[in-house]
């Protein structure tokens, strides 16, 4: 295996809300920051890199001055990552990468969202806009129906096969106490029992939005080993941007995903089915179905024999989101993608309590952005 | 689908310079891309440069009206209210005879949808404007676009 290109070195998480009142963006990116820096056992003036993602309607330009000067840092990078439901993962791999090219030694990466009972509409133009929304086709759910219906068409996927993939993360949620979904299971029947809102995706295909915050600290691999808690090396990653309007993807049934994860592959001398963990990026149930398939743990279109093989659970043969998935811990808008990353870290550091894995050595991690087009994957391995 | 579609207060286009000869030949009932004079490609959705080799001679030509379905869905719950009274209705992607794919609105056929109906342009009046949607093709005529 490869040598580490870097380390995740400390977590925080906010325990997802569905909604919020008079609480910003900032205030809860201040708030996720201090418990991945205090987690990592560093200083706050050892932070000398920062991460941060969009935030529309609130701060539209000079987000990582603003959000510096809010937590008092001074970071000598500083970078906003667009990438969607991709945007975490791909802020860990560039965090090594700016460490690697001298440019800081501590990189914060962190995204949050408030949640407010009326959410502005973003005044958008662009091509999705412009040609696809006159149409009747406005947000990612049509998207992804679209995606799961050429699925269908193309392999004989069924309905069950994919509310399968729901009912497993709802299961896992069972062992969170944060998710959103505590409490509330729901098995394949309930799944597909549940509103048709673009066919063929039900209701609890689709990811509940909510509020919430993510924060990671990768530093060097050799800084790692003095601090505290166990590292999380960085072993591979790999990216790829295909794409924005789903009319336009080159592929309806893979993504751009099978090139970033074979590059993560590749990097870090691992294959798929080496995986301790899969931590598998789902905003929809057809996404982790593509996934899997994309991953190459079985061939295209076999990903419902898979499921039916493998025990998802912490216990079973083949961990997959044992956080519940955004399916079942709630998606807090752009942060949502980072929460696959803090739950890697976390059963890799041997941290996960009651829903921890056995043999925590490798874990995969997929994000994924706009409609199956902006993807990053990490591979990622205990210390 | 019951409701006038023409009497829907949906979002219309966002309509600039460089895209605008594609919806005046909309609002005439046609469907206009752009073709490159560099590749020979045909471009869908409108630029200032071929996407397939960065050729700026781009020309207007009227397509064929003719598609297949990659991909539909019937929209029950739509992300605009606007099209809530219309729901539930049917999007698809169109992968035009000319090979780029839009997406469209699909009217209602005779035979429930399947992916690869063969298509046609049918302009409909849709929120107050005329847009270029598709229906099957009927597959007792050898239907013609007109």
């Amino acid at each position: 295996m490869s040598r580490a290109k870097g380390s995740i070195v400390g977590i925080g998480e906010l325990k997802p809300q569905r909604l919020t009142q008079g609480v910003t963006t900032l205030e809860m990116i201040a708030e996720v920051s201090r418990l991945a820096v205090l987690d990592a056992g560093l200083e706050r003036a050892a932070i000398d890199g920062l991460l941060v993602g969009p935030q529309v309607g609130e701060t539209p330009q000079h987000v990582p001055a603003t959000i510096a000067e809010y937590l008092g840092l001074a970071p000598t990078m500083a970078n906003v990552v667009d990438l969607g439901g991709a945007s975490g993962a791909g802020m860990v791999w560039r965090a090594a990468a700016a460490i690697e090219a001298g440019m800081c030694e501590a990189v914060l990466c962190v995204l949050a969202n408030n949640r407010e009972e009326t959410a502005p509409r973003s005044p958008n133009r662009n091509p999705i806009r412009e040609f696809d929304v006159p149409f009747g086709a406005s947000g990612a759910n049509i998207s992804y129906a679209l995606l799961m219906q050429a699925h269908m068409a193309e392999y004989g996927s069924t309905a069950r096969d994919f509310a399968l993939i729901a009912a497993a993360a709802r299961a896992n949620a069972q062992l969170n106490p944060d998710a959103i979904f505590y409490g509330k299971p729901a098995d394949a029947e309930a799944v597909l029992a549940s509103p048709m809102i673009a066919s063929p995706l039900h209701l609890l295909e689709i990811v509940m939005p909510v509020a919430g915050g993510e924060a990671v600290v990768v530093t060097s691999a050799e800084r790692a080993r003095s601090l505290g808690k166990p590292p999380v090396h960085l072993l591979g990653a790999g990216e790829k941007v295909t794409h924005r309007a789903v009319s336009q993807a080159p592929h309806l049934t893979s993504g751009p995903l099978k090139n970033a994860m074979a590059r993560a592959f590749q990097q870090s001398g691992t294959r798929a089915d080496e995986m301790d963990l899969l931590s598998l990026y789902d905003c929809y149930t057809i996404m982790v179905a593509t996934t899997i398939e994309d991953a190459g743990l079985c061939a295209p279109g076999a990903f419902g024999a898979w499921l039916n093989e493998h025990d998802l659970s912490h216990k079973g043969d083949k961990p997959l989101n044992t956080h519940g998935g955004q399916l079942g811990f709630g998606q807090p808008d752009l942060a949502g993608g980072m929460t696959h990353v803090v739950e890697a870290v976390r059963q890799l550091r041997g941290e996960a309590g009651e829903r921890q894995i056995g043999n925590a050595g490798l874990a995969l991690v997929s994000g994924n952005g706009a409609t199956m087009s902006e993807a990053t994957a990490l591979v990622l391995g205990a210390a | 689908m019951s409701v006038d579609l023409n009497t829907l207060k949906t979002p219309g286009p966002t309509i600039t310079a460089l895209t605008r000869p594609f919806w005046d030949a909309a609002a005439e009932g046609r469907l206009m891309i752009q073709h490159c004079e560099d590749c020979g490609k045909a471009v869908f959705y409108p630029r200032p440069i071929c996407p397939h080799c960065w050729g700026k001679r781009l020309l207007w030509k009227d397509a064929s009206g003719r598609g297949r379905l990659k991909s539909f869905s019937e929209v029950h719950k739509p992300g605009h209210p606007g099209w809530l009274p219309a729901a539930p209705y049917v999007v698809g992607l169109v992968e035009l005879a000319e090979g780029p794919t839009m997406l469209s609105f699909i009217l209602p056929g005779t035979r429930p949808q399947q992916i690869g109906d063969m298509l046609l342009l049918a302009p409909t009046a849709i929120g107050g404007r005329v847009l270029p949607a598709f229906r099957q093709i009927e597959l007792a005529t050898e239907e013609e676009p007109r």
